[in-house]
């Protein structure tokens, strides 16, 4: 079932003589429980295409659809109700609020949903623990290694009933067991049924999504298609 | 992958019979390279002939045989797994005289040919990684094997950005013609192993 669907999405900055296509028509459909990469080079459309399905900035033309419902026949105030109830986002640089700690970093979304503040807490703690963070839920995010406060991050994406989970470069500022336990924690928080779109530039992070695209000058010139299975790597016959 | 050295470190652990040592061979490199025992049996006899190795037993080198390893064959691995793999000399890649071919030929896409590699070797990451996920956490010799993998085929992919990139700037850009802008420069590397 089809959670995230974008189509025909175009967006264009400037007017003029500095009028730049960040995407143009793009389509992309991600079900539940889907894990998406996209990867393409600096200035290909990656970022921009994760703000417009997030709902955080509106295309130029196309159509957005999370659960099936079109984000440009919802008001402003449901669409901020979307992204705070359904929508999850990972950041490179983390965006954690630092006078907060961990949990109530993680909690904060439910609470500005109305979640009374205990109840809220609670699920912050189970989401932090979860990721392995339950002891560190009352720490602040400078107490915090790079790799916990991604984690946190990550809780703080997933907690509630989210069905949608955009991460932009969420491994960018991390060593490489760190941004591989990064991806873990994505792919499994998909494989419980919510909607994954990574943006990368990196391949063995790409590498962790069920489905790679490849976006270039603002158009997804191609994906891959579903891996065969990692038992035809260890077949007889393979030449290594 | 010297199968003549991975049978050398195997028995600088004590003797062993040749299946045993096809056996362990494959545990010890995650089963991701297959070795068949008559490749075993044929390593062995070299090696014994060059006295790297010495049999236990008279006979016909076969299952009923314990293989040790020699003095010789201790210096002998000692000198192999210090010394670097020879990585001076640029192999003759198919994948870059693709790609400088592509140039070349009237009316190929470059950008095309790249993509078509870089599709292929992510998708082979893909299946590398799936055998991560589900293996490597409980074998640290495989999980090193697929993350070598992993690696070499990244470099590619990364060589491939960084040639589309060079190729688009090229296009939009010319470069100079380098013959007459910069004196001849040797076109072998090395230093000494």
């Amino acid at each position: 079932m089809s959670v995230l669907e974008l189509r025909d999405v175009s967006k264009v900055y400037g007017e003029g003589s500095s009028e730049v296509n960040a995407l143009r028509e793009v389509s992309l459909v991600v079900d539940a429980g889907e894990l998406v990469a996209v990867m393409g080079p600096s200035g290909s459309g990656k970022s921009t295409l994760l703000t417009i399905a997030g709902s955080l900035e509106e295309p130029t033309s196309g159509e957005v659809l999370v659960c099936g419902a079109a984000l440009s026949g919802m008001s402003r105030n449901d669409r901020a109700r979307l992204r705070r109830r359904s929508i999850g986002y990972v950041f490179q640089d983390f965006n954690l609020l630092a006078g907060l700690t961990a949990a109530e970093n993680v909690s904060l979304p439910l609470e500005l949903d109305g979640t009374p503040a205990k109840a809220a807490r609670v699920e912050g703690i189970r989401a932090l623990d979860e990721l392995g963070l339950g002891q560190r839920a009352s720490r602040y995010p400078d107490e915090l290694s790079g790799g916990e406060r991604q984690r946190v991050a990550i809780a703080r994406a997933v907690v509630g009933d989210r069905r949608v989970l955009l991460a932009d470069e969420p491994s960018g500022a991390l060593d490489s067991a760190n941004g591989e336990a990064v991806m873990r924690l994505i792919r499994s928080a998909c494989q419980r049924g919510v909607a994954g779109v990574v943006v990368t530039h990196d391949a063995q992070l790409a590498c962790w999504a069920d489905r790679v695209v490849f976006l270039r000058d603002g158009r997804v010139v191609d994906q891959t298609t579903t891996p065969p299975g990692p038992e035809s790597l260890l077949a007889p016959s393979r030449n290594l | 992958m010297s199968v003549r050295h991975a049978l050398l470190a195997l028995l600088s652990e004590g003797p062993k019979y040749g299946l045993q040592l096809r056996q362990e061979f494959e545990a010890r490199t995650g089963e991701v390279w297959p070795l068949n025992v008559g490749q075993v049996y044929t390593t062995l006899q070299r090696l014994e002939r060059d006295d790297l190795v010495a049999s236990d037993e008279t006979g016909d080198g076969g299952p009923q045989n314990r293989f040790r390893i020699t003095a010789e064959g201790e210096r002998e691995l000692a000198t192999w797994l210090r010394t670097p793999p020879d990585l001076s000399s640029p192999p003759r890649d198919e994948l870059v005289m693709k790609i400088l071919i592509a140039l070349r030929v009237p009316g190929v896409d470059v950008h095309e040919v790249v993509q078509a590699h870089r599709r292929y070797l992510v998708e082979l990451m893909q299946e590398w990684t799936r055998l991560k996920e589900y293996a490597a956490d409980r074998d640290l010799g495989f999980a090193l094997v697929v993350d070598a993998e992993l690696f070499r085929l990244d470099s590619v992919i990364r060589w491939l950005d960084a040639a589309e990139g060079r190729i688009k700037r090229a296009a939009s850009d010319p470069p100079m013609d380098a013959a007459a802008a910069l004196p001849k420069l040797p076109r072998r590397v090395g230093v000494p192993r």
